[in-house]
C-alpha cells in the first residue's frame, strides 16, 4: 500500500480505459467525457461506435491520438474477434479523427467532401492537440483516410450500412445508418444531454441534415457527444432545440447591441440544464458567430454608407 | 567643468530618487513578469491599488487568440475618468485607452492575444488614483503575429472607413455598439507596417462629449466597440474616428428607445 502511494502520479503511464457498452446486436459505443478536450480525459471525448460484423470489425471514428486508436483498434478486437476492417471517419475534427494513424492502408475511409477538407484542414489541429493534451498525443499525426466513400452503402457479411453524406456541424458531416439494429450513428449532427460545438457549423444547413436525420427508419441514435438516445428522435429534437434557440439568441443579442461578452453570458433556459458544457459551447459559439451577425445585422453608420 | 558634471548627475539621481520611491507599485496578485515596467509606464508616480471593484469580464477560454472577448465594468466605482485595457504578456500591451464624459465606466471589446498573459482593466479616479484588476488567460500562441483574414483575403482596402453600428436607450444607460472594417496591423507580420484605427470620439446634440478613445493595434481586426453614454432616445450621436493613414471613421447613429424595441422584437 506504502509502495503504491509512493509512486508519483506523474509517473504513471498515461492509458485510455476503452469500455464498450452494448447498444443493440453486435454493436458497441464507447463513450467520450461529456467535457472539453482536457488533460484529464485525453481528448477522448467523442464516442466511438463499434460494429461487430461476419466480415470484420467496423468503426465509426476513432478517437483524438495514435495513443487512443492503438487502444482502441485491440480493445474492438479483442471485443469482436475480428480484425479492424473498416474505420469510418465522420468529419474533420481531431477528437473524432486523429487516432486514425493506428489502422493499416486501405481500412480508414471518409467521403470525398470529408477528404478534400481534410487536404487542407486536417493537420491544422495539430499544434492545438498537442498544446492542449501534451504526452496523450506522443507520436500523433494527421493520417489522412485512404478510401474514398462514394457508393450510398457498404455490406459487411450481411450487415448493411447506409452512408449519409450531410453538412452543417462541418462542410462535410458522415452519418450512417446501420440497417441491422436500426441504430443510426449520427456523428456531430446530434449531440444529446451535451450542448453542440459550432468551430464550422452553418446552422441552416445544420437544421436541414437534422430534418434529414428525423425522417429516417430508425430506433435509436449514438450521437456524436452525450450519452446514447434509446428513442429515434429526442436527441435529434435537442439538437434542433438547441440551434434554433441560439440562432434567435444570438440574433436578439446583436440588434439590442450587446457585446461578446454579454452574449456569452446570457441566462441559458431551464430546458437545456441538463446540457453539460452548456455555457461552454455558448461562449464558443458568440466566438465563432457573433462578429458574422454584426456584420449581416447592424446597419452601416458611417457617412460613406 | 569637471564639477558641473558631478552636480548634473547628482541632479538626475535626486530626479530619479523620489521617482524610484513612489513608483513602488503594490505586490501583482497574478505575479505578472510585466507588471513592474508596465505599471511604471502606464501609472508613473499614480497611487495604485488592486480593487476587484473593477470588474475584467471574459470568456472562460480564449476560443480565437486573434479575436477575444474583454469587457470592463466599472459601475459600482464612483468618479472614473479614464480606462486602460491591457494584456500584460502581449507585444503592444495597450489595448485601448478610454476617456468616458457623458457616459457610464463600461467598455467591451475584442483583443488578440500572443499568448497566455493577464487581461486587465485599470480605472484613474478623480484624484489621480488607480484601481486595477484582471486575470490571466490562457491562449494558443500568434494572435498579433498572424496576418489579419481581409489581407490573406486581400480586400482589406476596400471597407476602409466603414463601420456599422446601433445604439439602443436602455434601463442602464444608452447601450452604442461600433463595429469598423479594419485590419488592424500590428506591424509582426512580414512587410505589413502597423495600421491601425487610433482615434474615436462620440458626441451628442450640442457637441456634448460622450468620450473619447485611443485604440491601439493590439485590438482584434474589424474592431468591435461598446460603451454605455448617457444619450437619450431619439438623440443622434456622432461618430468621429480616423487610423493612422488619415483614413476617417465618421458617421452618425440615431439613439433607438429600447422598451419599444423589445416590443418589436416581442411582436
Amino acid at each position: 500500500m506504502l509502495g503504491a502511494l509512493a509512486v508519483p502520479a506523474w509517473a504513471q503511464a498515461l492509458t485510455y480505459r476503452i469500455m464498450p457498452e452494448p447498444v443493440g446486436d453486435g454493436i458497441w459505443v464507447v463513450r467520450g467525457a461529456d467535457g472539453p478536450i482536457a488533460q484529464d480525459n485525453g481528448g477522448a471525448i467523442a464516442n466511438i461506435t463499434i460494429i461487430a460484423t461476419s466480415a470484420g470489425t467496423v468503426l465509426v471514428d476513432c478517437g483524438p491520438s495514435l495513443r487512443y486508436g492503438t487502444a482502441l483498434k485491440s480493445a474492438a478486437e479483442a471485443l469482436t474477434g475480428q480484425p479492424v476492417v473498416r474505420v469510418y471517419l465522420t468529419h474533420l475534427h481531431p477528437d473524432h479523427i486523429y487516432g486514425a494513424g493506428a489502422f493499416a492502408p486501405g481500412v480508414v475511409a471518409a467521403t470525398p467532401q470529408l477528404a478534400s477538407l481534410l487536404k487542407s484542414e486536417g493537420a491544422g489541429f495539430s499544434d492545438g492537440m498537442y498544446r492542449l493534451l501534451g504526452d496523450w498525443m506522443r507520436g500523433t499525426e494527421f493520417t489522412p483516410p485512404s478510401v474514398l466513400l462514394t457508393a450510398p452503402q457498404e455490406t459487411f457479411g450481411t450487415r448493411r450500412l447506409r452512408l449519409l453524406p450531410l453538412a452543417g456541424h462541418s462542410a462535410a458531416d458522415l452519418a450512417i445508418l446501420d440497417e441491422t439494429t436500426g441504430t443510426l450513428i449520427a456523428g456531430d449532427l446530434v449531440f444529446h444531454n451535451r450542448a453542440p460545438a459550432t468551430p464550422h457549423a452553418n446552422l441552416a444547413t445544420w437544421q436541414a441534415s437534422l430534418a434529414t436525420l428525423r425522417a429516417l427508419p430508425h430506433r435509436r441514435v449514438i450521437p456524436g457527444h452525450g450519452p446514447l438516445d434509446p428513442t429515434p428522435t429526442t436527441a435529434i429534437d435537442q439538437t434542433r432545440d438547441w440551434l434554433g434557440w441560439i440562432a434567435q439568441a444570438l440574433r436578439d443579442a446583436v440588434l439590442a447591441g450587446d457585446d461578446n461578452v454579454a452574449a456569452g453570458n446570457m441566462p441559458i433556459p431551464p430546458r437545456f440544464a441538463s446540457m453539460k458544457a452548456a455555457r461552454y459551447e455558448l461562449q464558443r459559439t458568440v466566438s465563432h458567430l457573433y462578429p458574422g451577425l454584426e456584420a449581416d445585422l447592424l446597419p452601416r453608420i458611417d457617412t460613406k454608407r | 567643468m569637471k564639477l558641473r558634471a558631478v552636480s548634473v548627475a547628482v541632479a538626475c539621481l535626486l530626479a530619479w530618487l523620489p521617482a524610484a520611491a513612489v513608483a513602488k507599485l503594490p505586490v501583482d496578485p497574478l505575479a505578472s513578469p510585466m507588471w513592474q515596467p508596465l505599471g511604471a509606464i502606464f501609472f508613473g508616480d499614480d497611487v495604485v491599488r488592486f480593487d476587484d471593484r473593477v470588474r475584467v469580464i471574459f470568456p472562460a477560454i480564449a476560443e480565437d487568440q486573434h479575436s477575444f472577448p474583454v469587457t470592463i465594468d466599472a459601475r459600482g466605482i464612483k468618479g472614473v475618468k479614464r480606462i486602460l485595457l491591457f494584456a500584460d504578456l502581449n507585444p503592444i500591451p495597450l489595448a485601448i485607452d478610454y476617456t468616458p464624459d457623458a457616459a457610464q465606466p463600461f467598455l467591451a471589446t475584442r483583443i488578440k492575444l500572443d499568448q497566455r498573459t493577464p487581461v486587465r482593466g485599470a480605472v484613474q479616479l478623480e484624484d489621480g488614483s488607480w484601481l486595477v484588476s484582471g486575470g490571466w488567460i490562457d491562449a494558443a500562441g500568434g494572435g498579433c503575429s498572424a496576418p489579419p483574414a481581409s489581407r490573406v483575403k486581400g480586400d482589406w482596402a476596400e471597407h476602409l472607413g466603414q463601420v456599422r453600428g446601433v445604439a439602443l436607450r436602455q434601463a442602464d444607460g444608452t447601450h452604442v455598439r461600433l463595429a469598423f472594417r479594419h485590419p488592424m496591423d500590428t506591424g509582426f507580420v512580414a512587410n505589413i507596417p502597423t495600421y491601425n484605427l487610433d482615434e474615436v470620439s462620440l458626441s451628442g446634440a450640442n457637441g456634448k462629449s460622450y468620450g473619447t478613445m485611443h485604440v491601439e493595434a493590439s485590438v482584434s481586426e474589424d474592431p468591435a466597440i461598446a460603451i454605455i453614454t448617457d444619450a437619450t432616445a431619439g438623440e443622434t450621436i456622432v461618430l468621429r474616428g480616423g487610423d493612422t493613414n488619415g483614413i476617417r471613421y465618421d458617421g452618425s447613429l440615431a439613439v433607438r428607445d429600447g422598451a419599444a424595441n423589445a416590443a418589436l422584437a416581442a411582436r
